[in-house]
């Protein structure tokens, strides 16, 4: 990277391209070639930045400068101000909500300051389809070094190094390489768990979109630590873009004698394959996830025995997370010392989370365990959306539960997480305010999980329908008290007695609701109201006579023509004809509609 | 297994057996063999799984079993334009369920159904990572963020 001035780079993940970063890049380079700079600027598409609430973005190196919400028709500007002159283009810096003053290094921003990038390090500063880059980031050291080291010594490391798996469970990653280590075997294997399968979080993705090679250089580290020749990534076919850079990746790795025979001379040959899931939540579960590499259908089995005694073609296989590999290479770098400095006594390092929900900065973070919720929402995440009080945050996707305002203060890790009712899980943090109902959160969770079960066992198949059953009724203003006492006990019977972790914790957004927000259960059950207006059943939107102008606004935009009345004069819905999807209310500029 | 009945050409079959050949008709390769021919048809009817099953010798039912288990494969033919909500957690915060039903009313269609004409079909999926711009809606492979109901008609619009 080093024979150019400067640098612009577009952000190539998921979020952005959907808001056309493609154009953007593709401006931007026209932009360049067109004042005949392409020898001075380079123009790259890289992974994701994290700050998806406010792309596209581009950001501008050496000088760390910051373009939000970037257009094409930005493109020349910013090539003739900013490149040729040295003017910041101000209109589309990043603006500080709160002092409302552009903020242009993007070390300076709320959003980033707090967060520390490990497993995110080249997310958004290299071109991912370029292995040259990632080598000159010091990609593939730490596979020479650990080929120096021996398996043993290797294992060590990131035994000391406190490294937890990041794809939920948090078991200690040196441990289970070691378990790999000492059953012997005439071949192994080691897979990358890609299936990210918890409904709102985007972390594994973002991670082999925008910096694959990390995940590979760890695999092959693996590899060698265990004596395995092969690995596997076992990824969604719903990440193209993922897929494809991964393929580039591979292929790249391949031609530098990166992967394959003898790779750097030490006699130790590994090669990747890519395997497809289809769409299945439960085959993120390691057992299911190699009954379904097998072809089968992915139907977890018992454990033990565990795949690193008897995996995929019953031999010993590591199963481990996108994020636990992405942080292997850094800690052969950086040293055991350097990372168990960052992070809690019993959780070290980082953790990637997506960020999404009701909060202001929609987006990727990697903060540092231990971090608190506080932080996390009003700091890094810009405080809740529109101004509206917090309500709860849900971690841990359709195996977790909420954290709620007695929570804020808690630092945030494995086991603290687990003492709150809830988990850490893959990372998906979906923030909630004061307009969402606790038992439709619950509800949207069992509609999930009802749909997700394999089947295999009836606790998780049976009990999880009847759960959703009840939470409708409840819904519906249709729940009795005794259904409500029920919920608990079907619950537990769930946990205590289903096969594979997905039965095991589904019941937990139902317990951690009831235990947080009873008393919004009982206003359901008993008064037939819902506070937070989500409820359908329980609602009807009214026009206030006394505040409606009759500007028929409202007529309008209804989807169903509901709304009828004279212009100039206060209009009325009918509710047997209202779907109650809220449209009138969002577009009404007097405040002349409630819900009831 | 399925109540469309399908003819399938010469060539078709042809494709199949190739598709099989290439995984060397091994029984472990089912699920790769079912994305390419899913990738060639569009969607997975009887005939085509009778076809797979004979080539790789296992039993229809096994095959059958696979694809009902995987919610990427499909057995009913995508429409024209195929539309899909994220009902994601971080989509469904942000009202995609709103969507959802104005979607359903427009095209008075169920969701994991074709419109009879062919044009739409509609689907749920879960997540595309595209939380900042929550709610998301994507017509095949075009994305649409931070749409509310009143906004699916102008959508629909672009592909009449
Ligand atoms: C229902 C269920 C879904 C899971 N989904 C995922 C997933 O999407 N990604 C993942 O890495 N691990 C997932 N896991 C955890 C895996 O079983 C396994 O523990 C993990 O991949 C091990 O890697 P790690 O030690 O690096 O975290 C899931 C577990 C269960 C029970
Ligand atoms: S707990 Fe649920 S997902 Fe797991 S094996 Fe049983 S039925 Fe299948």
């Amino acid at each position: 990277m080093a024979k150019y001035k400067s640098h612009l780079l577009v952000c190539g993940g998921t979020g952005c391209r959907a808001s056309e970063s493609d154009a953007v890049f593709e401006s931007l380079k026209a932009a360049i070639a067109e004042k005949g700079l392409e020898q001075e600027v380079q123009v790259i598409m890289t992974g994701c930045f994290g700050f998806c609430e406010r792309g596209p973005i581009v950001k501008v190196l050496p000088d760390n400068t910051f373009y939000t919400q970037v257009k094409s028709s930005d493109a020349a500007e910013i090539v003739a101000e900013h490149i040729i002159k040295g003017r910041k283009v101000n209109r589309i810096l990043y603006t500080d909500p709160k002092t409302k003053e552009h903020i242009s290094d993007s070390k300076h921003m709320g959003f980033y300051k707090k967060q520390i990038r490990i497993a995110l390090r080249n997310c958004g500063v290299i071109n991912p389809e370029n292995i040259d880059e990632y080598i000159a980031r010091d990609g593939y050291q730490a596979l020479g070094m650990a080929f120096e080291m021996g398996p043993q010594a290797a294992i060590d490391l990131i035994k000391k190094s406190g490294l937890r798996g990041r794809g939920g469970g948090g078991f200690p990653t040196g441990v289970k390489w070691e378990l790999a280590l000492q059953n012997k075997a005439d071949q192994k294997y080691v897979v990358c768990n890609a299936d990210e399968g918890d409904p709102g979080a985007f972390m594994d993705r973002s991670i082999l979109e925008g910096d694959p090679h990390s995940v590979i250089e760890a695999m092959t580290i693996n590899g060698f630590c265990i004596g395995a020749s092969k690995g596997l990534i076992y990824i969604r076919a719903e990440y193209p873009l993922a897929i494809q850079r991964l393929k580039i990746a591979i292929g790249q790795a391949r031609e530098y004698g990166l992967l394959g025979k003898d790779i750097l001379g030490s006699g130790f040959d590994f090669d990747l394959e890519l395997r497809y899931g289809a769409g299945a939540f439960v085959c993120g579960e390691e057992t299911a996830l190699i009954h379904s590499m097998e072809g089968d259908r992915g139907e977890p089995t018992f454990k033990p025995p565990f795949p690193a005694q008897s995996g995929y073609l019953a031999k010993p296989t590591i199963v481990n997370n996108v994020e636990t590999f992405a942080n292997v290479p850094v800690i052969f770098l950086k040293g055991v010392e350097w990372f168990t400095s960052i992070g809690t006594e019993k959780s070290k390092g980082t953790k990637v989370f997506a960020l999404a929900g009701k909060i202001n900065n929609v987006g990727l973070i990697e903060v540092p365990m231990g971090i608190t919720l506080r932080e996390v929402i009003y700091e890094i995440g810009g405080g809740i959306k529109n101004g509206k009080k917090f309500k709860a945050v849900q971690t841990g996707g359709p195996s977790g539960g909420c954290l709620t305002e007695k929570h804020l203060d808690t630092p945030i890790d494995y086991d603290n997480l687990i003492a709150a009712g809830s988990m850490m899980g893959s990372g998906g943090m979906i923030v909630m305010d004061e307009d969402d109902c606790m038992v439709s959160v619950a509800k949207f969770f069992l509609d999930f999980t009802v749909e997700e079960s394999c089947g295999k066992c009836s606790p998780c198949r049976i009990g999880n329908k009847r759960l959703y059953e009840v939470l409708n009724r409840i819904c519906e203003g249709k729940g009795t008290m005794e259904e409500l006492d029920r919920l608990r006990n079907l619950s537990q019977v769930i946990k205590d007695t289903s096969l594979c972790g997905l039965g095991q914790t589904s019941p937990n957004p139902v317990l951690s609701t009831l235990d947080n927000f009873y008393d919004e259960y009982l206003d359901h059950v008993q008064n037939h109201k819902c506070k937070a207006g989500q409820c359908k059943a329980l609602m009807n939107y009214v026009i206030d006579p006394e505040a409606c102008t009759g500007c028929t606004l409202c007529a309008r935009v209804c989807p169903v023509n509901a709304i009828s009345g004279e212009r100039k004069m206060p209009h009325f819905i009918d509710t047997t004809i209202c779907i109650k999807c809220g449209a009138c209310m969002e577009k009404c500029k007097f405040n002349a509609i409630s819900i009831q | 297994m399925s109540h469309i009945k399908v003819e399938l050409k010469k060539e078709d079959v042809a494709k199949l057996k190739e598709i099989c050949k290439s995984f060397n008709n091994k029984p472990g390769e089912l699920i790769n063999v079912l994305h390419q021919a899913q990738t060639h048809f569009g969607y997975l009817p009887a005939e085509v799984q009778e076809i797979i099953a004979r080539e790789l010798n296992i039993s229809v039912a096994k095959v059958y079993g696979v694809v009902t288990f995987y919610t990427f494969f499909t057995m009913i033919p995508k429409g024209q334009h195929p539309i899909s909500v994220c009902t994601g957690t971080a989509c469904y915060v942000r009202g995609a369920e709103n969507v959802v039903e104005e979607l359903k009313r427009a095209l008075n269609i169920n969701v994991g159904e074709t419109t009879p004409d062919g044009k739409f079909s509609l689907s749920c999926l879960r997540c595309v990572g595209a939380c900042g711009l929550a709610p998301v809606v994507m017509v095949g492979e075009k994305v649409y963020g931070r749409v509310s109901p009143d906004g699916v008609a102008d959508i629909l619009k672009e592909y009449e």
